[in-house]
């Protein structure tokens, strides 16, 4: 059985320092809710509030219309895989997927069959008799998984459970991961900091930092529309520059030094002259060997990348911006050439001077505080 | 907060550790240092310390000791650190017999290498006599100083010999690689790498080899003679024949606390200079000896460990022959343990069986606990249980013996003379290597794993049995491998607190010696030898290894 995780007003102090100091956020019914954001930001200590691990100093904690903030964390029936997945070291691989099923009191006669299927569901059932010291760090990753999830839980647990792994297995893994909780339907709250495994696995990310939810969306929603500077600067890398709004016509227009773009697209009540930041992703600059009418920009340096290019400059003020194109055939531009930069403006996005709002149509945000 | 602040099964472990401590050990103390300044007419003087300090036979003790002990630390360093060096850097051929015989060798009982010594290079030992005759060579005095040093040294040795293996074995081979790639090789590596990489090991070593040849209290009774140390000078003070005066050797004991705990302020003050911590990816690639210098480390590395191995050998042999009191005569037989047998063995092993077993299972419990109270339970009342705990790694034994006697030699709480009170000044002494190595163990156990457990459905206790036991086992084991041979050859304090009833092997091998009785002496020496031989190489060959935390 899945659970909807409601959260209201959490707060969380480690003495007078205030980690979280007012978290709302509501996790839906067998969905892959990933709590990403930078080291620090409050998103391992939001999980294990939700664990019971960590004491709530304010706020309620809901599994439907359960409030479990007073639960003893053996009784709130969840299943968790840690960061260096905590296998019990004097216990075999089926010893350790038996454990919780015991500590529940399931029934004799099926705690085998019940650890037979979730090793066999982790490909794990030839490894049934090893003791974990001759596992890899994969094979103990399949482990921590099956035993968290063989105790049938209301709520799957994960901090940051990759990212011990190497680079290659880590893509591995976090396939299996997505595939095994789709196919398991529970309802699954995910830590990360890798910006790229968050968007890989996740229905919904909410981008947490200082232990505020800055916004909560789909990685679509996150990447394209980031609700605010910090979401656009911590999802993928962006050019982030000072500009100002101006209306021609009726018609919202962005200026960047001498260049001037249409943005036709800007919510209503900002439609008027105004200071704003300007965040171009890399593959939002369009590159042009003629000078033209885009900004002037010099290339400092290029880096093949195979599928791409990317390109290091700077602006007649000497400001560094960075662009990546699709590699082309032909020869790649050299240091030292100057070149023109158009800005993809349906793709690029606009914040109020002091980056805390997105000042465009289009942007979904599910945090409510 | 309202979790952890709750008064919960923990919360009574900490109370009760309290408690014990208050009574078993600051209640004792506070004895000692009330009697030192409380005259019989029950007024306070400090006359006990001006006759200490004014009179150079009594301040000389003091002195003495702490002389020797700081020789004893230097040379130990000095044959452990190359010996360790050679052990942990070279293939050495028989490596493991290497390390199972200097284990046996600083493992023994205290006055056993100074008794042997006796017969071997004393006035009449058979080497000194043999010589004699047969050349006509004077072997110079094993009595005084240099006795005491080369016994202690040869006893001690390979306790800085252990330690430091631990330490070479974290130097990673890189470390090596990179300061050879500086050009800085060989003599000139040793010395500002190695010996640097290894200081705060070296300085533990220091510590533990200064306190345990600060508070010896056998090999200078034996061998000493007109060298006098504290802890004989307390020994007489408190049970001596002739004029004991108990105040006296209170004030004493307190001097001897001051010196110890100086010692170990200075110990600690040193080690924080060299605050890191290290640890190896790539262990060092041992090399093969060759040529002289491979012939040198070979006569090094089995000379010492053979000459510091030879008195319990001549101990075991010295056992089945015939003796008349203290001659020795030709002939072998078994009469030396027919007499044993009516002086009290059976009574001297039970009771080492029953204190030792018995003490342990203390050790180990309270140690596990006090080891979850300290790091998975960090409180102010929790750290003060440690230090309390750890407080008799550097008190001598024959201060907590005395102790024991002023606190529980009287009405409500009369334990003197019982089985009690040594169990009571075992543990007390030996549970400090236990919890080093059971907090050790425990720091490096993540706290998710128990928070697996939990997660998994069990309980906070079934979770602390089930799994944080016996992830601790290991640590556990190696510290309490060590309890159990220092509680089994212990002397200093029992010496203090035994009688008929509750004696001990150790204590029948001493008093057979203080009569005379050496053929008997050698009976009780040989059993004790071989108990302990025997503890070490079952604790070695279960746990499958070289590892000996101390």
């Amino acid at each position: 059985m899945s659970v909807t995780i409601t959260v209201t007003h959490a707060l969380k102090k480690f003495g007078d320092a205030t980690i979280i100091p007012d978290l709302n956020v509501k996790i839906k019914e067998g969905e892959f809710f990933t709590l990403l954001g930078p080291s620090g930001c409050g998103k391992t200590t939001l999980l294990r509030m939700i664990a019971g691990f960590n004491s709530i100093e304010g706020g309620d904690f809901f599994f439907n219309d359960r409030r479990i903030n007073d639960l003893d964390p053996a009784k709130r029936n969840i299943g968790m895989v840690f960061q260096n997945y905590a296998i019990f070291p004097h216990l075999t691989v089926r010893k350790n997927v038996e454990f919780g099923l015991k500590n529940k009191h399931f029934p004799k006669e099926q705690i085998g069959p019940q650890a037979d299927k979730f090793l066999k569901l982790m490909q794990i059932d030839q490894l049934a008799d090893r003791m974990p010291d001759r596992l890899s760090g994969g094979q103990q990753q399949r482990v921590a998984l099956a035993r968290a999830l063989c105790i049938q839980p209301d709520v799957l647990l994960m901090d940051e459970p990759l990212s011990n792994l190497d680079a290659k297995l880590r893509v591995e893994m976090r396939t299996v991961i997505k595939q095994i909780q789709h196919s398991v339907g529970i309802t699954t709250v995910y830590v990360t900091h890798d910006q790229e495994e968050a968007m890989a696995v996740s229905d919904r990310v909410a981008v947490m930092n200082a232990g505020v939810i800055q916004h909560i969306g789909t990685p679509k929603d996150i990447y394209q529309r980031p609700a605010n500077i910090f979401v656009s600067t911590f999802i993928g890398r962006s050019n982030v520059h000072k500009g100002r709004l101006v209306m021609k016509d009726g018609v919202p227009h962005l200026k960047l030094e001498d260049y001037t773009a249409a943005v036709p697209h800007v919510l209503p009540e900002f439609r008027q002259e105004q200071e704003i930041t300007i965040s171009i992703r890399p593959e939002e600059f369009l590159m042009d060997r003629q000078p033209g009418r885009g900004l002037k920009a010099i290339v400092d340096d290029c880096v093949f990348l195979g599928l791409n290019t990317h390109y290091f400059m700077h602006l007649t003020d000497g400001t560094q911006v960075e662009s990546i194109q699709e590699s082309t055939i032909d020869s790649v531009i050299a240091p030292g050439t100057e070149i023109s930069l158009t800005i993809n403006t349906e793709k690029v996005n606009l914040f109020t001077a002091d980056g805390s709002r997105n000042i465009l149509e289009g942007v979904r945000n599910d945090c409510e505080g | 907060m309202k979790q952890t602040k709750k008064f919960d099964m923990w919360s009574g472990v900490t109370i009760i550790f309290l408690v014990l401590f208050v009574l078993f050990l600051i209640y004792p103390l506070l004895g000692i240092l009330q009697q030192s300044v409380i005259s019989k007419e029950g007024e306070f003087t400090l006359q006990e310390f001006t006759k200490f300090f004014s009179q150079a036979y009594y301040s000389k003790t003091i002195l003495n000791s702490f002389k020797v002990s700081i020789a004893i630390t230097a040379v130990t360093l000095l044959l452990g650190i190359p010996f360790s060096y050679f052990y942990s850097f070279y293939h050495l051929k028989g490596s493991k017999f290497l390390f199972v015989v200097g284990i046996l060798c600083c493992m023994s009982a205290p006055f056993i290498g100074a008794y042997s010594w006796i017969l071997l290079l004393g006035r009449s030992g058979v080497v000194t006599v043999f010589l004699k005759n047969a050349f006509g060579i004077q072997l110079g005095s094993i009595y005084g100083f240099g006795g005491i040093l080369f016994v202690q040294a040869m006893k001690l040795f390979p306790l800085v010999f252990i330690y430091m293996n631990g330490a070479f074995k974290n130097i990673d081979n890189t470390l090596m690689e990179a300061s050879a790639n500086m050009g800085c090789v060989g003599i000139k590596r040793f010395f500002q790498v190695v010996m640097n990489l290894s200081m705060p090991t070296i300085l533990a070593a220091a510590l533990l080899v200064f306190m345990r040849a600060f508070a010896d209290f056998g090999t200078p009774l034996l061998i000493g003679e007109g060298y006098r140390t504290f802890p004989v000078e307390i020994y007489n003070q408190y049970l001596g024949e002739n004029g004991t005066d108990h105040n006296f050797a209170a004030a004493i004991s307190v001097i001897a606390v001051v010196v110890t705990a100086l010692v170990f302020f200075v110990q600690k003050w040193a080690t924080s200079k060299y605050s890191f911590s290290i640890n190896a990816l790539h262990p060092i690639e041992k090399k093969k000896p060759t040529g002289i210098k491979g012939a040198l480390m070979y006569l090094y590395t089995y000379g010492l460990v053979i000459i510091s191995f030879i008195p319990q050998v001549y101990i075991i042999y010295l056992s089945f022959r015939n003796c008349d009191q203290a001659v020795f005569k030709p002939g072998y037989s078994l009469a030396n343990y027919q007499l044993a047998v009516k002086r009290l063995l059976v009574r001297s092993v039970k009771n080492t069986m029953f204190l030792g077993v018995g003490s342990l299972a203390v050790i180990i419990l309270f140690a596990i606990l006090i080891a979850y109270l300290v790091v998975r339970r960090s409180s102010v009342l929790n750290n003060a249980i440690d230090t309390l705990a750890m407080l008799p790694y550097i008190m001598p034994g024959s201060v907590i013996g005395i102790a024991m006697v002023i606190a529980f030699g009287k009405p409500p709480l009369a334990l003197t003379g019982t089985a009690l009170i040594m169990l009571i000044s075992f543990v007390i002494r030996r549970m400090p290597y236990t919890i080093r190595s059971a907090t050790a163990t425990l720091m490096q156990i993540p706290m998710s794993i128990e928070e697996a457990s939990i997660s998994l459905g069990a309980s906070k206790l079934k979770t602390f049995a089930k799994i944080t036991v016996p992830m601790m086992s290991n640590g556990i084991i190696s510290g309490a491998i060590l309890s159990w041979v220092s509680i089994v050859t212990e002397l200093s304090s029992s010496i203090i607190l035994y009688n008929n009833k509750n004696i001990t092997l150790t204590m029948s091998a001493y008093v057979a010696i203080s009569r005379g009785n050496y053929g008997l002496a050698c009976a009780f020496s040989a059993i004790l030898t071989v108990l302990t031989a025997i503890s070490l190489l079952v604790y070695l060959w279960v746990s499958k290894s070289e590892d000996i935390k101390l």
